[in-house]
Order: C-alpha cells, then sequence, then structure tokens
C-alpha cells in the first residue's frame, strides 16, 4: 500500500462503550487528507477523547474501522500506528512522566530503536520547533503550563508522525502561550486533527471542522461556515464567546 | 517527597561526595551499614571510630552537623522503645540510682541506639548527596530489576501529584465546613481515600496511554548510561573498607 | 514498625532480605499478569497513592489518630502481586530518601509490612469472597475482614523474626502481647477505612477493584440503533488463573491460621507492663499529632503510632522459623511453576 495515495485518517462506523456499560459513540464516519488541519469540534462529553483513544489502537473492541495511511489500526500494525499517529494528551502531566525534558522527548524515538547522536539529533530538531532548545535538561513539572504544553507537542513530533492529533490544545493557557502553540502548529507541515471546544481557535488554525455530537459525526464543512450557522451550533450545544464573530475573521482558510 | 527531581533531604553542593557516581554511593552506604550491624555490640570504641568516618564524610560532603542531626530525629520512636529495654530484658540486674536494670537490656539498648544511629546517618548521608533521578539510575545500575527502578521512578514523578490532589481534597472538605473529629468521620476520610485511589488509578491509565502512544511495549528505552571509574570505585569503597577494618579488630581485641 | 538497623541480627536480616528478594522477584512476574504492559504506570501511581494515604490520618478518640498501613486494601484494589511490589516500593524509597527503617532492615521490613499484610489480606479476602454471596455488600465485608487480620498477622512476623534475630533478650511473650495486642486495635481502623475505601471505588469503578472482577456485566453496544454484544470484554485471563490461586491460597490459609494461634496463644498471656508503656506511647502520640499537617510532619506521627507499638514491646515466645521458611520455599515453587506471560497483547483497557 502505498502511504502518499491514501489519505491521512479514515474512520468508518466506530462505535465503543466504556467497561462500566456508558457508550461514547455511535457509528463514527470521517476522512482527513494529508496535509489537511482539521478541527474536531463537540461540546463536553460528546465521544471526542473516546475517538481519539481509537486513532492509534489504545481504544479496540468496539465496533467499525480506523484506517491511519490506510494501514487498518489493530495488533498486526500497532507500532507503526503508534509512530505515525502522534496525539499530544489534554493534560501535559500526563504525557511528561519521564524525569527530564530531553529524556521525555527522547521516549519515543529510543522506543522506536533510535540511540545516540541520531537520538540527539532528532530531540534538539524538535525541541527547536517549538522554540523550548534550552530547557532540555529541566525536569518537566518545574516548567509552565504553556512550556509544559509545548514540550508535550515536541515529545509526539520527534517520532514525526502522519497525523498530529491534539485534545484540547488551548486549554489552561494564557492569551500568550495559546497564540505562540498556534504560530507553532501553523508553521508545522504535518496533518493535523485539533480536538477542542475552543471554537476561536479552531476557527483560526483549521480551515475544515467536524462536529461530534452525541456520538456520531453531526456536521463536516468549512469551519467559518459551520461556526456561522447558529441553528447547528445551538443544536449541538457550541457557544461562541460574546462577542465573537466568525465571519469578521479572515484566517484560517 | 520534594519537587521530584530534588527531594527534602538533598542538598545541593558541589563537593567531590556529590560528584560520585550514585551507584558507588548506595553500594558504599550499604556495605557500611552491613559492616557495622556485624559489628560486636561490646566493641564500644569501634562505634566510636565508625561515627568519625561519617564526620569525616560529612566534612568532605559539606554536610553541616545540625542538618544532619536533626535529619536523625526519624530515629526517635526507636530511641524511646531502647529507653524501655533495661526495664524489661531478662538476665542479671544491677542498680543504677535506685533501679533496677537488666545489664543484657542496657547493652540491648546500647546496641539499638548505635547500630541505628549510624545506619540512619549513613542513609541521611547518602539522600542528602544524591539527587533523586540519580539514584535511581545508580539502582538501576545495581542490577534492581527495571521495572521495580520504573514503579519507583513513577511513584517520585507522581508522588506529588497525587498529595497536592490529597490536599485539595483535604482543603474543599474544610471548606465546607467539615472537621475530621473522631470515628463518625471516618466514612468521609474513607470516601477521600477511594476517591483518591480512582483519581490515580486514572492517571496512571493515562500515563500509560501517553507511554503506548509514543511506542512503550513494556520496558524503558535506555536513554541515560552511568559509568564508573576505578578511581571513583575505590574512593567510595574507602568507607566500608575501613569499617570492615575496624569491624574485624573489633572481633580479635 | 519500620525498624531501623541493628535491632535485627545480621544473619536474620540478611535471610528475611532474601526471603523479601524472592518475593518481590515473584511479584515482578506476577504484576505482569495482572497488569501486563500497563505495569510500570499503574503500580508507580498506586505506590504513590499509598504513599499518600499513608499520611491520610483518622482520628481514633480523644485526640489520638492513627494511619493506613495500606497492603491489604492495595492487595484488594490492585491485586497482591501489584500490592507487594508497591508497598515494597514504598518501603525502599522510604528508607533511601527518608533514612526510615535501616537499609540492612529492609528485608525485615519487606517482609513483614509489604508481604505479610498483602499476603494475609488478599488470603482472607479472596476466601470470604468465594464463600459470601456475590454481591457489593460482600466485597466490602470481605475487605474489612482482610484488613482487620492483616495488621496483627504482620505483628506476628516480626514477633517471629525478633525471637529468632532480636539482638536483645526480651521474654517473648511480652513482645508478642504487646505487638499484638496494639496492632488488633490498629487493624480495626485499618479494616473500617480499608472496607469504606473499597466500597468507595466499587460503588463508582467496579471495573477497577481487582478483587471484585468476577461482578462484572457482558457489554453491549448500541451502533446505529441496533444492539451488538461488545467483542472481547470479559475478563478471560482472571477465570483461566483460578486453579492456581486456590493452591496459592491454600497455602496461606495454613499460615493464616498458623499465625492466627500464636497470637491466640500470645493474648491469653497478658502482662501489665505493656498496657503501661502502651498508655504512654499513646499520650506521647496524641501530642505530636496536634503539630501540623505538612506530609513531613503527617510522617513523623506515623513513627510515633511506631514508637508505641516498639515502646509496648517487651519479651519472647520461641515458635521458630516455620512460617518464613515455609513461605520462603512457598513462594519458590510458584515461581518455578509460575509460566512467563508475554507482556505485548491486550490494549483493552
Amino acid at each position: 500500500m502505498d502511504p502518499v495515495s491514501n489519505p491521512s485518517l479514515e474512520v468508518s462506523g466506530l462505535a465503543f462503550a466504556y467497561p462500566d456499560g456508558h457508550q461514547a459513540l455511535f457509528g463514527v464516519d470521517f476522512t482527513v487528507e494529508r496535509g489537511e488541519r482539521v478541527a474536531l469540534l463537540g461540546p463536553n462529553g460528546a465521544g471526542k477523547t473516546t475517538l481519539v483513544l481509537h486513532l492509534n489502537g489504545i481504544l479496540t473492541g468496539g465496533a467499525g474501522t480506523v484506517r491511519v495511511a490506510g494501514l487498518p489500526v489493530g495488533k498486526r500494525h500497532m507500532a507503526e500506528i503508534r509512530r505515525r499517529v502522534g496525539i499530544v494528551f489534554q493534560d501535559p502531566d500526563d504525557q511528561l512522566f519521564m524525569p527530564t525534558v530531553r529524556e521525555d522527548v527522547a521516549f519515543g524515538p529510543a522506543a522506536a530503536g533510535l540511540k545516540g547522536p541520531e537520538l540527539e539529533e532528532r530531540v534538539d530538531r524538535a525541541l527547536a520547533q517549538v522554540g523550548m532548545a534550552e530547557f532540555k535538561d529541566r525536569p518537566p513539572h518545574h516548567l509552565s503550563f504553556g512550556q509544559r504544553r509545548r514540550v508535550a507537542v515536541a515529545t509526539v513530533l520527534a517520532m514525526e508522525p502522519e497525523i498530529l492529533v491534539l485534545d484540547e490544545p488551548s486549554s489552561n493557557l494564557d492569551p500568550a502561550s495559546r497564540r505562540e502553540l498556534a504560530d507553532i502548529l501553523r508553521s508545522l507541515d504535518v496533518t493535523v486533527l485539533m480536538v477542542t471546544h475552543d471554537l476561536p481557535y479552531a476557527l483560526e488554525l483549521c480551515p475544515r471542522a467536524l462536529i461530534l455530537s452525541e456520538g456520531v459525526i453531526a456536521a463536516d464543512g468549512k469551519t467559518g461556515e459551520l461556526l456561522s450557522d447558529q441553528e447547528l451550533m445551538r443544536a449541538h450545544r457550541l457557544e461562541l464567546p460574546f462577542g465573537f464573530d466568525p465571519r469578521s475573521v479572515t484566517t484560517g482558510a | 517527597m520534594g519537587a521530584g527531581h530534588a527531594h527534602r533531604l538533598y542538598r545541593h553542593g558541589h563537593s567531590p561526595v556529590h560528584a560520585l557516581p550514585p551507584h558507588t554511593k548506595l553500594a558504599a552506604a550499604f556495605a557500611f551499614v552491613v559492616v557495622v550491624v556485624s559489628t560486636p555490640r561490646e566493641a564500644v570504641w569501634a562505634f566510636g571510630l565508625y561515627a568519625v568516618f561519617l564526620g569525616v564524610v560529612a566534612h568532605l560532603a559539606r554536610v553541616p552537623a545540625a542538618f544532619l542531626l536533626k535529619r536523625l530525629l526519624i530515629e526517635v520512636p526507636f530511641v524511646a522503645f531502647a529507653v524501655l529495654m533495661p526495664f524489661v530484658a531478662e538476665g542479671e540486674r544491677v542498680d543504677v540510682l535506685g533501679l533496677s536494670l537488666s545489664v543484657n537490656g542496657l547493652w540491648g539498648a546500647w546496641n539499638v541506639l548505635a547500630k541505628g544511629t549510624l545506619g540512619v546517618a549513613a542513609s541521611v548521608l547518602l539522600a542528602s548527596t544524591t539527587e533523586l533521578r540519580e539514584l535511581l539510575l545508580g539502582l538501576q545500575r545495581l542490577k534492581l530489576p527495571p521495572l521495580l527502578v520504573q514503579i519507583a521512578s513513577f511513584m517520585i514523578r507522581y508522588g506529588d501529584v497525587i498529595t497536592d490532589e490529597m490536599r485539595r481534597m483535604r482543603i474543599a472538605r474544610e471548606s465546607r465546613g467539615f472537621e475530621a473529629r473522631g470515628v463518625r468521620h471516618w466514612g468521609v476520610l474513607a470516601k477521600s481515600a477511594g476517591a483518591l485511589f480512582i483519581r490515580s488509578y486514572e492517571r496512571g491509565e493515562r500515563v500509560h496511554l501517553a507511554m503506548v502512544s509514543r511506542g512503550y511495549a513494556g520496558s524503558m528505552p535506555v536513554i541515560d548510561e552511568v559509568t564508573a571509574s576505578r578511581a571513583q570505585w575505590s574512593y567510595a569503597l574507602a568507607l566500608p573498607v575501613a569499617a570492615l577494618v575496624v569491624c574485624l579488630l573489633g572481633w580479635t581485641l | 514498625m519500620h525498624v531501623p538497623d541493628g535491632f535485627i541480627n545480621a544473619p536474620i536480616s540478611a535471610a528475611a532480605g532474601v526471603v523479601a528478594a524472592g518475593a518481590v522477584a515473584v511479584s515482578l512476574r506476577g504484576a505482569r499478569r495482572e497488569l501486563d504492559e500497563r505495569t510500570a504506570p499503574l503500580a508507580g501511581l498506586v505506590a504513590a497513592f499509598i504513599f499518600a494515604v499513608q499520611m491520610l490520618n483518622f482520628p481514633v478518640a480523644a485526640g489520638t489518630s492513627g494511619h493506613l498501613l495500606g497492603g491489604a486494601l492495595a492487595a484488594i484494589l490492585v491485586g497482591p502481586y501489584t500490592g507487594v511490589l508497591c508497598v515494597s516500593v514504598v518501603l525502599l524509597m522510604q528508607g533511601i530518601l527518608f533514612a526510615d527503617g535501616g537499609l540492612t532492615a529492609l528485608g525485615v521490613n519487606i517482609t513483614d509490612m509489604a508481604i505479610t499484610t498483602t499476603v494475609v489480606g488478599y488470603a482472607v479476602f479472596r476466601g470470604l469472597v468465594k464463600v459470601l454471596p456475590r454481591s457489593r455488600r460482600s466485597i466490602t465485608v470481605a475487605s474489612f475482614a482482610a484488613a482487620l487480620l492483616s495488621v496483627p498477622a504482620a505483628a506476628v512476623i516480626f514477633t517471629l523474626i525478633y525471637a529468632i534475630g532480636g539482638t536483645t533478650d526480651i521474654a517473648i511473650g511480652k513482645v508478642a502481647t504487646a505487638m499484638i495486642g496494639v496492632h488488633i486495635l490498629i487493624g480495626i481502623g485499618e479494616a473500617v477505612i480499608t472496607a469504606l475505601t473499597v466500597g468507595a471505588v466499587v460503588a463508582v469503578r467496579p471495573d477497577l477493584v481487582y478483587g471484585a472482577r468476577g461482578l462484572q456485566q457482558r457489554l453491549k453496544l448500541r451502533v446505529n440503533g441496533e444492539l451488538v454484544d461488545a467483542p472481547g470484554s470479559a475478563p478471560a485471563p482472571v477465570a483461566a488463573r483460578t486453579s492456581r490461586r486456590r493452591l496459592w491460597a491454600t497455602g496461606l490459609v495454613t499460615s493464616l491460621v498458623l499465625a492466627g494461634f500464636v497470637s491466640f496463644y500470645a493474648s491469653a498471656n497478658p502482662d501489665g507492663l505493656e498496657k503501661v508503656a502502651h498508655d504512654k506511647g499513646i499520650d506521647k502520640k496524641a501530642e505530636k499529632h496536634a503539630s501540623s499537617d505538612s506530609p513531613l510532619a503527617g510522617y513523623g506521627v506515623k513513627d510515633i503510632a511506631n514508637a508505641r507499638l516498639s515502646g509496648g514491646l517487651a519479651g519472647v515466645i520461641g515458635v521458630g522459623v516455620t512460617v518464613v521458611a515455609g513461605s520462603a520455599v512457598f513462594w519458590t515453587v510458584r515461581r518455578r511453576r509460575s509460566t512467563d506471560v508475554s507482556p505485548t497483547a491486550v490494549e483493552n483497557l
């Protein structure tokens, strides 16, 4: 299978329930082409995080399929899938589990077998991409929240993924950190799926958006158009911040 | 548990003792304590010499006496026990200041006090000159099973996070006027403990997700190696070797 | 109960070290079966939880308070092997970082506080869960009994170790009475808190309680309006292990009965002196508790609690190496039998 001819991500008929019986996904279908930046919008409890965990096979056992660059997510290709799908989790404290920034960023590539100067080079490049090169030897929990979020992005970039999946990237960030992260994300040349309920951020970064509501994809289209459709927004409990008019903003597309 | 990187007992410094590789220090401290424990209790002078040795190490490490003495307080419960020994032990008795004391008990008390104090002092010196991160690398180098080292390193990385959550829960309880005063309130404390367990476990799961997302499959990739030269080993082992000489003299004299 | 250096003589400390190392080695393999590749992060977080919970003081009466040892709790929540690992790691770190418990006494400390409490606690728990009807209430009742017995059992093991390798000649009856008497009291507090904690977890996330895994129900999925069975959600490996676990439980129940017999015999010989020392210890502890509630202060309180136990120590009955040696042999046999399960597989949460 030639990865170039395949879309970065194909999800079809995905359904899943947790062990406590709560069902989160009820048949999700969508496709993300190579190089796209797509926002996945939805209110709290819509199943966004559950969907994300299916993208690299952490959650399985439900119905439906997920393909990454043509490769089905399943036991057979798990190592390759996990290298290709880079997930940045919501809480950087969960993502940064090693004692120093350098070791944390090195974790992924080292697990994939990289060693020595090659590994160092990979770490340096990833940290440079997020502007955190000078914090290499610091312990992660001594960094500010925004810095930790950027290091978390670096840990994933170091694996050179096919698709970057960000779970609520702007949550808990102050306005400056939020803008810095947006600049970083715009500068990257990878497919991005951004899961968020921060609508202005989605509009700023992603030309296309999906709305996940009650475990299904309720809408798929241009971010600006979706956000301007007040009926649709209200139906899925999505609200723009006070005074924000998506038609007056010209970024994204 | 400090901030993970450094811990409460650690004193930052650049002494020759700080600079020794961690596994040599661990081995030296352990060997020293073994030697101390094996020394006959009747050789009172030997324990004096051991104390002098530790004093020399403390001086080299520039650990102030007050710091060391304060840390020795952890031993207090056993001092209380040692004080009790002469009263309750069996065997022939002597009269001291009108009290009938067991000779055997007096020796026992001395034995516990001397060996316990030297043991605590050695551990305190080790902990105050070695960073947490280094201790873990040292344990790994000393062939402690890697899984055990991993568990310990996760415990330390998240120890603060968890105690912090516990503190926040207590503040939340107290803000609502609750104060644990007696048996009636055990239920509330237990509910907190239950909630804390769920939070800890779920965080563990999220950390695991972050790890497998970056290719973890059961073993940590080796990123850093610590090594020790022959000179460093002989420097570190000078302490237990000197102690061993004293111990042997103690047995023969 | 953190034993310092020089309390137990060198040969017995070494022997306890061997027992502890063997048990930890077995637990490392066992934990891989309980948690597969999630072992390191989960056990690490649970260890951090145990560490934190040991700082959670619960008021007993008249200004005194106790704290959880957590062995039985860990065994019930995450399984006996992982429980042993977590408590052992906590003890190791306390020894190295806080100088709490001697380095040479690590074996003794792990043997009585990590291995005995988890193993006894889990054996009692499993036994009761098998006998009692399958309900949440049974889980709570079994947790109560497990924690209640686990604490005095640790005291019994400590007494035995002291009888063999104690450096001071004190009548064993005195040690046993004081240790076990005090620990029965502590066991009650431990039992109530453990049972309530397990109950609280079972109510919210029953799937997390290792000891309650048999109570789960099969899942149904709704896909575009139709109900479908969730594939492979039943915890198959648990069922496959029962026979081996029965063997394991039998051995432990035997040692438990033995331990119970010793403690009964010992408590039939009360001694006035301990009571005094004991009461004195309680007073001391009460004063200390008032100080502050920073983690390290909580830590101090805990050790004063130990002072009470140790303060009560006085005397020795000679029973023998049986239990320790027996469990060592037992662990070794277990180890031979257990086959290694590859740590890959299982991506289900």
